[in-house]
């Protein structure tokens, strides 16, 4: 019982860090990331209390932690929200808890606290430098982030966000959660609100994500007019229900209700999660600071959006049987999942930006996700939402520590290279060795490098999967993409920090502080050992010497089918053989690349390249087909046509003719008839007129008039005309 | 007969109007604080009959009543239900507000106040009215306040246009409604409210005769296609009269649509349902849509209103429990929005002299609190969880899709172009850089500050404690589910 109230707590440290962040310490920096590492910390603590209360609780998936309160009071039943740990959201606590503690301690290092502040800087720009006079020699320094506290303030709202929508045990709060990470992406994306880029990307992030989330709005409506509740328990947890919503046809021919609102989810998770074909955010959402790309990218939004599909697997599984066609949803996400999955690391390959690069590994490593989903292979796509969190992490603040170094050389030498392209680096192992053997530990786990990384596992885990399930096309697809993702983490690590350096800013790159490199390893040690919670037992060799304890804890979820278990020697193969031989082919093509040097894979594709380095021109694609016609159905169809043209038409036409009509009263009427007599009473009114001519337009007498008269007929009319109306 | 709480609050602005133009144009200052006293008195009572109303009982209540034409069966007969009440406390605090932000108004400040203060009146009238006659009387008061200070206190270019076009739009209007309140005086016999509701009207009594109530009233609330003064008025008005048109007269409209039409002719409602349904849908995606490609400021809260305004109607015409609250919730969310936005833009007005957002940016450095404000309202307007917006857009979907699913496919896309034109708006007005013809732009003043901070308060308040007025709001749900039948 106590577990179930302290549940409540683990949103709140955050949330309040950001009231009391943005009202009373904006001024103060040390204040201000003070509060909120403690309101992350104490997060933290709680959820690693809450973690192992779970791991021990037996029978946690039929009886979770939780309890409920009613917070909109309405007339019959009341909307009751309320918190749930079962073993999905003890696991997602652990990982969410991890990273964000070390994203907010990178975050002191990455925001240059302790150092003086520019003469340059200005709030919504990244900090220029400083010049620091010591012993008469003047150098140039980092200087800290103009904005520092409201950092903190953003990155802590966005932090309560996901523990509120990790905890919640109903949709509405689980919305709510999700859609204040919408708006903190959108705050921390254009953080530096000064660049274009930046703004551009915040509201492209916001809106396009905005797209599913509309769609996941009407799966809810859907969802509560069909079961009267918005409650995990009461409609995951419910054979019943789940039944009769697989078993009633939708309104859309050829689709039963758990199929429609498993869609209408899905779409919410296509946004959230970047899958094809609403990604075209995440990779402009690099914008923003590098520890909110590593928030966006690991901790919070994409896990989130995989997290809301794991959730309701039950629905979008239901009326499933292992060894059956899967179900329309399930069948949607092993296409969109797979697809992206290998489209997302095609255009990897092409990306120079050591950052783009990432971001497209991530949409590609969410579509393995999605597609393990759509296999039916549920334990393994939350084991790899969980090592992907962890690597990923490790990654984009390695990336921002690389950058970090670059940065300094870059200020010591005066050169002007943008400090986030690969081809402007080279052996910065050297002088970042903390920074490139974390980073390696986690490039070569995204790559899936056998046995020792956690990446190896997950994705086994899926590979295999797919293969168990029947699903060969899945299976060969996700398989080259593997290929893929290891050839072009080979090229990243190698034109990042092996060779020699290719600019003189990267021979000057400077190892990062602590509060940058501490973090770094402690994301690298779970980038190795998350894996090993999940070994699988058929693993050959080495299945059951440490026991599946993932998918023992997992497994005990209610009513998720689980597909075959068999592990056979054909996907253990072929994650050595793409895992290893990618890693080799990426060294070898990249291993000598100079200065000024082309991409030697430009040169053997071709204009292909060039097709992959502009994304497959979806960006142009989408403002050709969405967002102009979208202008032209605003500007010109309805703003210009119907609404200035016909429809205030018609009334300025009604106008005319009542003006037409008094001239015709007055010209061949009032003068000829009533002639001169009323000369001088006109005169009078027309004085009148003028003297109130300021107040009043002189034309709305008439219309009254007008109005008055057709009153006064339709009156007659229904009191003496209309049959039984008459008094 | 205990303390005539309503009728302090109704007749206190009339008072203070007739007042003012008693005085002598020079005392500026008292004539102010009279208009701002009249203001906060309305706002007082109305807490007072937020606090006192008995939401356990729920119905009618603090009803007064003395006959006035009795041959007729006219009386002056006042009384609330909880969404009246929500209403009236959303006219106090804009019609209070709206004096704020007119505090330094140098034209002719006597007659300004004293237009102002009859049009709360009118406004708190017909949020009282029990007597048909009486609703109707209240709603038309209205239009003369409205018309003079439009072309008098307007912006020079449209006020002429804006004014008349308004006018003619609430006339018409207010016409057709006329011609079905009759209607349903000589069959029922009767201007009382809760008379006629027990009058039994025919079927196809109410066929007929519905929509001449519905729509002769819901033109005020801008339904399509009889929006177009909407725009056009809210722009052409001075500030204080865009925050009370949209704020509060369009809420005016649907009141008196939902009391006369649906509430006395509830089987027309079901049989009309469909046809308001759709329009509503047209008005919010294409409300949406005209606001996108908005480049005057202004026009953009404009049009916004006429998209928010059909989330009410949609929400009113499924005729459903969770539509009908929502609809009530999105009349008080979006009349606090909507005020908030124009006194926004008033004030950025009032210091760069532009409303043409190509000229406008950077205003975040130079007026961060009017900043604050806009997107605490931009927030609101898109439905985001945590503020006043999602809990009446939330229910409002849930009744749209429980009524028609269709509509709510459609009108969900309304919520994606508000994020847009939002986003838009924000960016070009309070982000980027400050152009050299605004270097000289200084920050708003403390009163400003205080408006502001107030509206986002209690639209931040209602997002995470609902219960504020939620409950409030059922109480008339229930009553209008009553009379509507099992729907």
């Amino acid at each position: 019982m106590m577990t179930s109230l302290f549940i409540w707590l683990l949103p709140l440290p955050p949330l309040l860090a950001f009231f009391v962040i943005l009202l009373f310490t904006r001024s103060r920096n040390r204040l201000s990331h003070a509060l909120a590492i403690g309101g992350a910390g104490l997060s933290f603590l709680g959820s690693m209390i809450v973690f192992f209360r779970a791991i021990t609780t037996p029978d946690l998936a039929a009886s979770p932690f939780g309890s409920a309160i009613a917070w909109l009071p309405v007339a019959g039943e009341p909307v009751r929200i309320g918190v749930m740990v079962d073993p999905l959201t003890a696991v997602m606590l652990f990982f969410v808890a991890w990273t964000v503690l070390m994203i907010f301690i990178y975050s002191v290092g990455y925001h240059n606290f302790g150092q003086p502040a520019g003469k340059e800087d200005q709030p919504g720009l990244p900090p220029r430098g400083a010049e620091v006079r010591v012993k008469n020699e003047t150098s140039r320094v980092p200087s800290i982030e103009p904005m520092y506290a409201r950092f903190f303030a953003f990155v802590s709202l966005f932090a309560a966000a996901m523990y509120l929508l990790v905890v919640s045990d109903n949709l509405l709060t689980l919305y709510i959660g999700w859609e204040i990470m919408g708006l903190c992406s959108y705050l921390l994306i254009g953080f530096w609100y000064g660049k274009t880029s930046a703004r551009d990307a915040a509201v492209k992030a916001f809106l396009t994500t905005r797209i599913g989330d509309m769609f996941m709005l009407l799966g809810m409506a859907a969802l509560f007019a069909q079961t009267g509740t918005l409650s995990f328990q009461a409609i995951l947890g419910d054979p019943e229900v789940l039944a009769k919503l697989a078993g009633t046809a939708s309104v859309i021919p050829g689709l039963s209700w758990a199929g429609l609102i498993g869609l209408l989810l899905f779409a919410g998770t296509v946004g959230k999660s970047a899958q094809f074909p609403l990604h075209v955010w995440l990779p402009d959402a690099m914008e923003g600071p590098t520890p909110v790309s590593a928030m966006i990218h690991a901790a919070t939004m994409v896990s989130a959006g995989v997290y809301l599909v794991a959730r309701f697997f039950p629905l979008l599984a239901a009326g499933w049987e292992p060894g059956q066609p899967v179900t329309t949803p399930m069948l949607v996400m092993a296409v969109i999942g797979s697809f992206t999955a290998l489209f997302a690391a095609t255009i990897a390959v092409a990306q120079n930006d050591i950052k783009r690069v990432l971001a497209y590994s991530t949409i590609s490593q969410l579509g393995y996700m999605v597609a393990a989903l759509g296999a039916g292979a549920f334990v393994a796509a939350v084991f790899h939402l969980i090592t992907h969190a962890f690597f990923k992490a490790l990654l984009f603040l390695g990336s921002g520590s690389v950058i970090h170094g670059m940065e300094h050389g870059v200020m010591h030498t005066g050169e002007h290279i943008d400090p986030q392209d690969m081809q402007n680096m080279g052996g910065l192992c050297e002088r970042m060795p903390v920074t490139f053997w974390t980073f390696l530990i986690g490039g070569l786990a995204l790559a899936g490098f056998p046995l020792v990384t956690a990446g190896f596992w997950s994705k086994d885990e899926i590979l295999s999967g797919a293969l168990a399930g029947g699903h060969r096309v899945v299976f060969i697809v996700l398989a080259l993409a593997a290929l893929l993702t290891a050839f072009y983490t080979a090229r990243q690590i190698t034109l990042t920090f092996l060779g020699k350096p290719r600019t003189e800013a990267a021979a000057h790159a400077h190892e990062s502080a602590p509060t940058m490199t501490v973090p770094l390893v402690v994301l690298a040690f779970f980038a190795v050992t998350a894996g090993w919670a999940g070994i699988p037992e058929a693993f050959p060799g080495l299945g059951g010497m440490v026991p599946n304890w993932l998918g023992g804890f997992l497994g005990t979820m209610p009513n998720i089918p689980h597909g075959e278990e068999g592990h056979s020697l054909v996907p253990l193969l072929t994650s050595l053989l793409v895992s290893l031989g990618g890693l080799w082919l990426g060294w070898l093509v990249y291993r000598g690349v100079q200065a000024g040097q082309a991409d030697p894979l430009a040169e053997r594709l071709g204009g292909l390249f060039n097709v992959l380095r502009s994304k497959y021109y979806l960006d142009e694609l989408y403002q050709g087909i969405f967002v102009r016609p979208a202008q032209w159905l605003s500007e010109t169809f309805a703003y210009r046509w119907l609404d200035q043209g016909v429809i205030d038409g018609i009334l300025h036409g009604v106008a005319r003719g009542a003006l037409l009509l008094g001239l015709f009263l007055r010209r061949f009427i009032d003068i000829p008839l009533i002639n001169r007599s009323g000369d001088v009473l006109a005169e009078g009114s027309r004085d009148m007129g003028g003297l109130m001519a300021r107040a009043q337009t002189g034309r709305i007498q008439m219309y009254m008039v007008i109005t008055v008269g057709i009153a006064v007929i339709f009156g007659l009319i229904i009191v003496f005309l209309v049959p039984g109306l008459r008094p | 007969m205990s303390f005539p709480l309503l009728s302090l609050l109704v007749l206190t602005p009339l008072a203070a109007g007739l007042v003012i133009l008693a005085l002598p144009r020079e005392r500026r200052d008292l004539i102010r604080w009279l208009a701002l006293g009249a203001g906060l008195v309305m706002l007082l009572c109305s807490l007072a009959l937020y606090a006192g109303y008995d939401q356990q009982a729920g119905g009618y209540q603090f009803i007064e009543y003395a006959p006035w034409l009795p041959q007729l069966g006219i009386a002056y007969h006042l009384g609330v239900d909880g969404l009246a009440v929500a209403m009236l406390v959303l006219t106090g605090l804009v019609v209070s507000a709206g004096v704020i932000v007119s505090w330094k108004v140098e034209d002719r400040p006597r007659e300004f106040f004293s237009f102002m203060m009859f049009l709360a009146a009118s406004v708190a009238g017909v949020f009282a009215s029990l007597d048909l006659f009486l609703l109707f009387f209240f709603f038309e008061i209205a239009v003369f306040p409205k018309y003079l200070m439009i072309v008098t206190w307007g912006s020079p270019e449209t006020r002429n246009y804006g004014g008349m076009k308004l006018t003619l739009y609430l006339f018409i209007g207010s016409l057709v409604a006329l011609v079905g309140v009759l209607a349903l005086y000589v069959q029922g016999g009767t201007f009382n409210f809760l008379e006629l509701q027990e009058a039994g009207f025919s079927t196809e009594f109410q066929r007929l005769w519905f929509p001449f109530v519905f729509f002769g009233f819901a033109v005020l609330g801008a339904i399509f296609p009889f929006h177009s003064w909407a725009p056009d008025g809210h722009v052409a008005a001075p500030t204080a009269i865009s925050m009370l048109l949209a704020g509060v007269e369009m809420k005016v409209g649907v009141f008196a649509a939902l009391r006369a039409g649906i509430m006395l002719m509830p089987e027309g409602a079901q049989i009309w349902s469909p046809v308001i349904l759709a329009l509503a849908t047209v008005n919010v995606v294409y409300g949406a849509f005209i606001a996108m490609i908005q480049t005057d400021f202004k026009y953009v809260i404009g049009f916004s209103s006429v998209s928010h305004m059909g989330l009410v109607l949609i929400g009113l015409a499924t005729l459903t429990p969770d539509g009908i609250r929502g609809a009530g919730l999105q009349m008080f969310s979006h009349g606090t929005m909507t005020a908030l936005f124009f006194a926004i833009v008033g004030m950025v007005y009032d210091q760069a002299h532009t409303r043409d957002m190509g000229q406008l940016g950077g205003l975040m450095r130079k007026m961060p609190w009017a900043a604050a404000g806009f997107v605490v309202a931009g927030l609101v307007s898109m439905g985001m969880p945590g503020f006043s917006g999602f809990i009446a857009e939330f229910p409002i979907f849930m009744g749209a899709w429980r009524a028609a699913p269709i509509v709510a496919v459609i009108a969900v896309l309304g919520i994606i172009i508000t994020a847009a034109y939002i986003f838009l708006v924000v960016r070009r007005v309070f982000f980027g850089e400050v152009p050299p013809a605004l270097a000289a732009v200084e920050d708003i003043p403390l009163r400003d500050k205080i408006t502001i901070g107030v509206f986002s308060v209690i639209m931040i308040a209602i997002g995470w404690f609902p219960s504020l007025i939620v409950p409030l709001v059922e109480t008339s749900v229930q009553t209008i589910l009553q009379v509507v039948g099992g729907a």
